[in-house]
């Protein structure tokens, strides 16, 4: 049986856009090539904070890719991107990043405290060292993430869930106003997950932008405010209420729409799935 | 022999090899960390022919020309394995074996050919290179040696942080707005500086042991980068300083080889009797299941909920 996960974390009480503010991330005519292939093209959008923001799309949509082609990861192939009306190098330190846990090695010597403090790294400059200040910010992230007591751990020893949680309390280290994260639910529980987007509520309702790629479909009506549905080119933008119907759904998904998926929607959007 | 040892410049060469011996570690825990071990090998091995050219220009062995002509084909050798590795169809692996056999093979040839037409005096000169030697090293080479290793040291140590980020998570350090690219260079240009350095006592063929076993000696011992990349830097500096007294005491073997002797046995006595050895890991065994990394495992694989 599908059941509506938790407390729905969609806009309540969220503080409102300031009206003539500028978006805090636009896109003109993006287009990503991957070895001369273009794999996403024409995306064209503006966001407007504070929002808890999901990215949907079938697998190897372009998902991945246009939040790193965002950060400048990936080359652009051609438009350009601005980050509260400017480009991203003036204002990197008012951003945020969770990776995907793939690009990290976890053998490597490294503990808790050391990763989150990372995420302090961008104010400090060069050579300038953390200090007091900086891990005591790091270890209230990490109480903020259920992980105190772990600080002097080797990452890999770690369970799935607290890794993920790991790499939240660094991007939370990281004090942005706009965060950006590549599947921060992959491999990760359900009570983590209602946990995980409890924190995200929360940076939304302190008046933060969050990007969040997600993958799946069951959780996005009740979680995200906004939604980017992707399938090589940008199908849909807009309210979660607006976007999230039967006839985008499809044309985002195509063919590909799992079972489950497509019952999910039809007991959302009332209409019978084909 | 405490008398040889106490020579006044025999002293100055321990001095000097202790400091290359702690960059050495240092330098090697980041080249093992981000697996640059291979291509330090392949630069150590490619800076054969420009020792040789160099001897062919100046004549007699004046270090500082040597390291330098072995430094320019040691970098031209990477600037070839960059460029082969860009095309798909040699890949990474097998460019720098491509290079480091090319390089070496025609260093061997020119070596052997100097050999046969230059005086006794000046064939000592460029034979120490292969292997090392430090008796007979003058005050003048033992400083330079230092100076490189004393240079590397403050970069490194000023670096550390950016360094640390950018070897652990470099998609997240360049989010972040840290250029990977440059520091991945600089790493390179570090270790490149600390083989040449290394050339006159290691020798082309055992300065790569001397980066790398110190390093996965130290880890052994550590889960935390800084204290890995410290007793790296101690171990280095133990396996050299005590390859060179062995080198006054028996002056016919290659002072390179009896360092990484050394480092051998450091590393044995790591690999087998530290926390994280394989004699601590039979004990734990043996105490039957319940024990420390047996539990995590278990958990592990059970994604037991956590409380938040």
């Amino acid at each position: 049986m599908i059941e509506t996960s938790g407390t729905s974390t969609a806009k309540r009480h969220a503080p409102e856009a300031k009206p003539g503010a500028a978006p805090v991330l636009e896109a003109h005519n993006l287009t990503v090539a991957y070895r001369e292939k273009p794999v996403l093209w024409h995306v064209d959008f503006a966001i407007h904070g504070p929002s808890l923001v999901g990215v949907v799309g079938p697998n190897g949509a372009g998902k991945s890719t246009l939040l790193k082609a965002v950060l400048g990861l990936l080359p652009v192939g051609s438009g350009h991107v601005e980050f509260f009306g400017q480009p991203l190098r003036k204002v990197r330190n008012r951003v945020g990043y969770v990776p995907q846990r793939e690009s990290v090695d976890w053998d490597f010597p490294i503990q808790v405290l050391d990763v989150v403090l990372m995420g302090t790294y961008g104010r400090l400059g060069w050579i300038r060292r953390p200090g007091a200040a900086e891990r005591t910010l790091a270890r209230e992230c990490l109480a903020k993430m259920g992980l105190e007591g772990l600080e002097n751990r080797q990452i890999g020893q770690l369970s799935g869930g607290q890794q993920q949680r790991v790499f939240l309390a660094r991007a939370l280290a990281q004090q942005a106003d706009l965060y950006f994260m590549d599947e921060p639910m992959a491999g990760v529980d359900a009570a983590t997950e209602q946990a995980i987007f409890r924190i995200l509520a929360e940076l939304r309702d302190q008046g933060k932008t969050v990007i969040v790629v997600h993958h799946d479909l069951r959780s996005v009506p009740e979680r995200f405010d906004q939604l980017l549905l992707i399938n090589q080119r940008l199908v849909a933008h807009g309210a979660t209420k607006d976007v999230f119907t039967a006839e985008i759904l499809r044309k985002t998904y195509g063919g590909r729409l799992a079972i489950l998926d497509e019952l999910a929607v039809a007991l959302k959007t009332g209409e019978p799935s084909t | 022999m405490i008398q040889e040892l106490l020579r006044y410049n025999t002293l100055v060469i321990l001095a000097g090899t202790s400091l290359l011996g702690l960059v050495s570690g240092l330098v090697g825990t980041l080249a093992v960390l981000r697996r640059r071990a291979l291509a330090g090998d392949a630069l150590a091995h490619a800076t054969l022919p420009g020792l040789c050219l160099a001897f062919l220009a100046v004549g007699h062995r004046h270090l500082p020309s040597l390291l330098l002509g072995a430094a320019l084909t040691g970098l031209f050798g990477l600037a070839c394995v960059s460029v082969l590795a860009r095309g798909s169809r040699v890949k990474d692996d097998a460019a720098l074996a491509l290079v480091l056999g090319v390089f070496f093979g025609a260093g061997i040839v020119l070596s052997r050919w100097i050999q046969n037409r230059a005086s006794e005096g000046s064939k000592a000169g460029l034979d120490s290179f292969r292997l090392g030697k430090t008796s007979g090293m003058i005050l003048a080479d033992v400083v330079l040696i230092g100076s490189v290793s004393a240079f590397v040291l403050v970069v490194v140590a000023a670096l550390f942080k950016e360094f640390r980020i950018t070897l652990f998570d470099t998609p997240f350090a360049r989010a972040t707005g840290w250029p990977t690219g440059a520091i991945d260079q600089l790493l390179m240009l570090l270790i490149g500086l600390v083989v040449v350095a290394g050339l006159p006592s290691v020798g082309v063929v055992m300065i790569t042991s001397l980066l790398v076993i110190p390093a996965a000696a130290a880890r052994f011992w550590t889960d935390r980068f800084e204290i890995m990349a410290c007793l790296a830097s101690f171990f280095g500096m133990v396996a050299c300083v005590s390859g060179v007294i062995l080198s006054t005491l028996f002056e016919d073997l290659p002072t390179g080889a009896l360092m990484t002797l050394c480092a051998t046995a450091i590393f044995a006595v790591s690999a087998l009797f530290s926390p994280r050895g394989a004699v601590a890991a039979r004990l734990r065994k043996s105490a039957g299941p319940g024990g420390g990394e047996a539990q995590s495992e278990l958990s592990r694989s059970f994604e037991l909920p956590e409380a938040v």
